[in-house]
């Protein structure tokens, strides 16, 4: 732990920066209902795009009247929840997949291993289309359907990294005493790996997160009225040609995060690539 | 003959660890004749390679010059810009890397790598270059010397590439050429082909030499006048004769002395069945070509076995299958009179405990993201159901026994050194307390002191826990120090098996004799004389 404390005092900057904005979107996310002066959905005003002087609110109204501020917090807490949730799953499954195929080999891998092409042979968006509107638009649903497109990736990775860490000798050593395959995949394979899947972690997230947010915003991702960042922007679109700033608001808050995201990934990737600054 | 050509005054250089930078040479002077070889002998690291580049203005990525001078036939280097030591470099100092296989491109054809160089630096014309690769091959007896250079470096032998890097170097003739370990990891057979064609060639052209190297034995050879380092100091330098003669320094005397421990041997016992007994085995890889042909051996309870040969004799692999990691294609493997399962899947938990396996290298038999709490634990966890108090208790015991400081337990491996991390693959072996250690090359990648602790240690365990070693290397100053018996593998045959008495004394087979007449010996004549009486032989 001090180590880490150490080496997160010389991440530089942007690290920093990023790290301070995550700690916010939590704080954000887990306080919501407390940190929202309304209602996820109360109508505050029956006034559409009402500007914050009109209403009296910090970030005015939405299309509907109610208060964009609360909205965004609870939305927040929405899209921070099922991004982390489906990368999560999404690790567990590709992680589990692609250090099982790595450390059997044979047909296995090549089993798993071609059953991941023909998913990623198609377009994700198009694929997460279809899979919605066969098994209805449902949160679990969702859940499953993008952690499975992402789990792919996961597996690329975790199998050719296991597949290095595979050929080791204490790989050998701990097969020899007679380990099982889940103890070598765990205590041997899986620490390992850790830095480069971390790292990766943080990106997925990213990109679950637009997934999510793309979804929302063709209707097919989280259902109203709870508040999602995506979902908010395609509800308010219209409002741009007002000159209504309303729909900036969630955007931005997408934009922000997955820059703060990506700026503390830049610095895990930096600290496990050795790719140090010059001196 | 005695005109100065490299002077260096106060050199010192710091590389980047740990968030610091760390002096790696404290103020080294030095310097060399035109002609003479200068030998750089020490413990990795000692400094000694960063010192061999440095002469040539260069430092590996995280090292820099801090200080001192360099200058190199009147040219001051270390102030020169890049510009500038690129006439130098290449064409003047010439350089040849420990693994020839890992410095040639293998995409290119050894005779265009050969003539780049000059060609590059416009010394030499195209095919003037190319008429002079093939005099050189010829000179250092490469094979068929006016075709070798169309092969690709895959195509040829390690000793024949690491000749042809010789070659390379001398391209341009220059006036030093730097050697940094260049017979290292070469087997002995082939290190003195490669010896005998270096000192004829710097010899015959009057070029000066830093020949950097771990193996006092070697340096003698080649070396003129000698420097002993440690830790960025210089220790001790004189020349050769006299540095063998009457060494001032006790760690020059200590490296001297390398290879001087021998066990006392084992008395022979005698029991209904051998230990392990190997009939009729024969193994390859992929149902391809044999790699084990036949081999026939026991190996009696607390004795040591000592398998030796050339890389690619088979000697692994008899280890490999011995465990079961490269299941036989033909023949038994009987423990205690039992037959093993020939794949290790299908042998018992207990079967697995009693035959252990220790590794050449053991950066890569330690998972560097365990502490030694857990890669010495699991074993007994796994084995005997330890845990808590009690398996923490013999993990200290094991330590000790290694003679480790029981406080390392919460160490990761990674922050050990080479001859530490040995130990730890030694305690996490004995923690399975097994019957047998099966040792592949235990010592090969460590520095010859370390290695001598690591062999007294093995000898110590074995007289106290009645450890059985089948012990596997290359080395036969290993094999003369721990040896109960001596098998010699050629090309997966045994050629010769029996008792290290026997073996080690003549009359030998053929190969045994070429084997250790090879092992380069601590005094400067030894090259010379065998060599001539080989040639005197084959005449």
């Amino acid at each position: 732990m001090r180590r880490f404390w150490n080496s997160f005092k010389r991440a530089g900057l942007p690290a920093h920066i990023g790290i301070v904005i995550i700690l916010i979107y939590l704080i954000a996310a887990v306080f919501a209902p407390w940190l929202a002066p309304y209602g996820e959905s109360e109508v505050v005003d029956p006034v559409p795009w009402a500007s914050p002087s009109e209403s009296g609110t910090l970030l005015g109204l939405d299309q509907l009247g109610r208060d964009l501020y609360t909205r965004v917090l609870y939305g927040a807490r929405n899209t921070i929840a099922l991004a982390l949730g489906i990368t999560c799953l999404a690790f567990f499954m590709g992680m589990v997949a692609g250090f099982f195929a790595a450390t059997v080999g044979r047909w296995v891998d090549h089993l798993l291993s071609r059953c991941v092409d023909i998913i990623m042979a198609f377009p994700t968006l198009f694929f997460a289309l279809i899979a919605l509107s066969i098994f209805g638009t449902s949160i679990p649903v969702m859940v499953f359907v993008i952690a499975t497109l992402d789990a792919t990736r996961v597996y690329r990775i975790s199998r050719a990294l296991a597949m290095d860490i595979n050929v080791m000798e204490y790989v050998e050593v701990a097969r020899l005493r007679g380990e099982g395959l889940w103890w070598i995949m765990r205590r041997e394979i899986l620490p390992n790996t850790l830095t480069p899947l971390l790292a990766e972690f943080g990106l997925r997230f990213c990109f679950v997160f637009l997934f999510i947010s793309s979804l929302s915003f063709l209707g097919i991702g989280i259902q109203p009225p709870a508040a999602d960042w995506g979902a908010m922007v395609r509800e308010n679109g219209v409002a741009i040609t007002y000159g209504i700033f309303t729909p900036l608001v969630p955007a931005a808050a997408i934009a922000v995060l997955t820059i703060a995201v990506n700026l503390v990934v830049d610095w895990f990737l930096r600290k496990t690539a050795g790719l140090r600054e010059e001196y | 003959m005695s005109e100065r050509l490299l002077t260096v005054k106060n050199l010192q250089i710091e590389g980047f660890a740990d968030d610091a930078w760390k002096p790696i040479v404290n103020g080294i002077d030095l310097h060399l004749d035109r002609g003479e070889v200068l030998g750089l002998i020490g413990e990795s690291g000692a400094g000694k390679s960063t010192i061999g580049i440095a002469t040539m203005g260069y430092t590996r990525p995280g090292c820099r010059i801090v200080g001192g001078s360099i200058d190199f036939d009147g040219v001051p280097i270390l102030t020169q810009t890049a510009e500038q030591i690129r006439e130098v470099r290449g064409v003047k100092i010439s350089y040849v890397a420990q693994s020839a296989a890992a410095s040639f491109n293998p995409a290119h054809k050894l005779i265009e790598q050969y003539t780049e160089t000059p060609v590059q630096h416009g010394v030499l014309k195209y095919q003037q270059a190319a008429q002079n690769a093939r005099m050189i091959y010829a000179r250092l007896e490469l094979p068929d010397p006016d075709k070798i250079g169309n092969r690709y470096p895959h195509q040829v032998s390690g000793g024949q590439l690491q000749r042809a890097m010789v070659a390379m170097a001398m391209s341009c003739e220059p006036d030093m050429i730097i050697f940094d370990e260049p017979t290292t990891a070469l087997d002995v057979t082939t290190q003195i082909e490669v010896l005998a064609a270096i000192k004829d060639v710097v010899k015959q052209f009057n070029t000066a030499a830093i020949y950097i190297t771990h193996d006092l034995a070697v340096v003698v050879q080649l070396a003129d006048r000698i420097m002993v380092l440690r830790y960025g100091d210089l220790v001790e330098e004189s020349d050769t004769r006299s540095m063998l003669e009457s060494p001032k320094e006790e760690y020059t005397r200590k490296l001297l002395a390398v290879r001087t421990f021998a066990k006392n041997p084992e008395p022979e016992t005698k029991e209904e069945h051998s230990l392990i007994e190997v009939s009729d085995l024969h193994a390859a890889y992929g149902g391809g070509i044999k790699v084990l042909d036949d081999i026939n051996l026991s190996i009696e309870r607390c004795r040591t076995v000592a398998v030796v040969g050339e890389s690619g004799s088979g000697k692994s692999t008899l280890a490999r299958a011995m465990t079961g990691l490269l299941p036989p294609m033909q023949g038994s493997i009987k423990y205690q009179g039992e037959e093993l399962p020939r794949s290790f899947k299908n042998r018992t938990k207990d079967q697995l405990r009693q035959i252990q396996m220790i590794y050449q290298m053991p950066d890569v038999a330690l998972n560097p993201r365990q502490k030694l709490r857990e890669t010495i634990g699991r074993p007994l966890g796994f084995y005997f159901q330890m845990d808590g108090a009690e398996r923490e208790q013999r993990v200290k015991e094991l330590l000790e026994m290694i003679e480790l400081p029981t406080n390392y337990i919460d160490r990761y491996t990674p922050e050990l050194s080479g001859g530490q991390k040995q130990r730890v693959c030694i305690a996490r072996a004995l923690a399975a307390k097994p019957v047998v250690i099966i040792c592949d090359e235990v010592t090969s990648a460590l520095d010859q002191l370390v290695a001598e602790e690591i062999l007294k240690l093995l000898d110590r365990l074995q007289k106290e826990l009645n450890m059985t070693y089948l012990f596997i290397t290359h080395d036969l100053a290993t094999v003369k120090a721990i040896a109960d018996e001596i098998v010699v593998m050629l090309k997966g045959r045994i050629v010769e098996h029996g008792p290290k008495e026997e073996v080690l004394v003549p009359p030998h087979h053929e190969y045994t004799e070429l084997l250790l007449s090879s092992v380069p010996e601590m005094h400067p004549d030894w090259l010379d004389d065998v060599l001539a009486s080989r040639s005197a032989v084959s005449a």
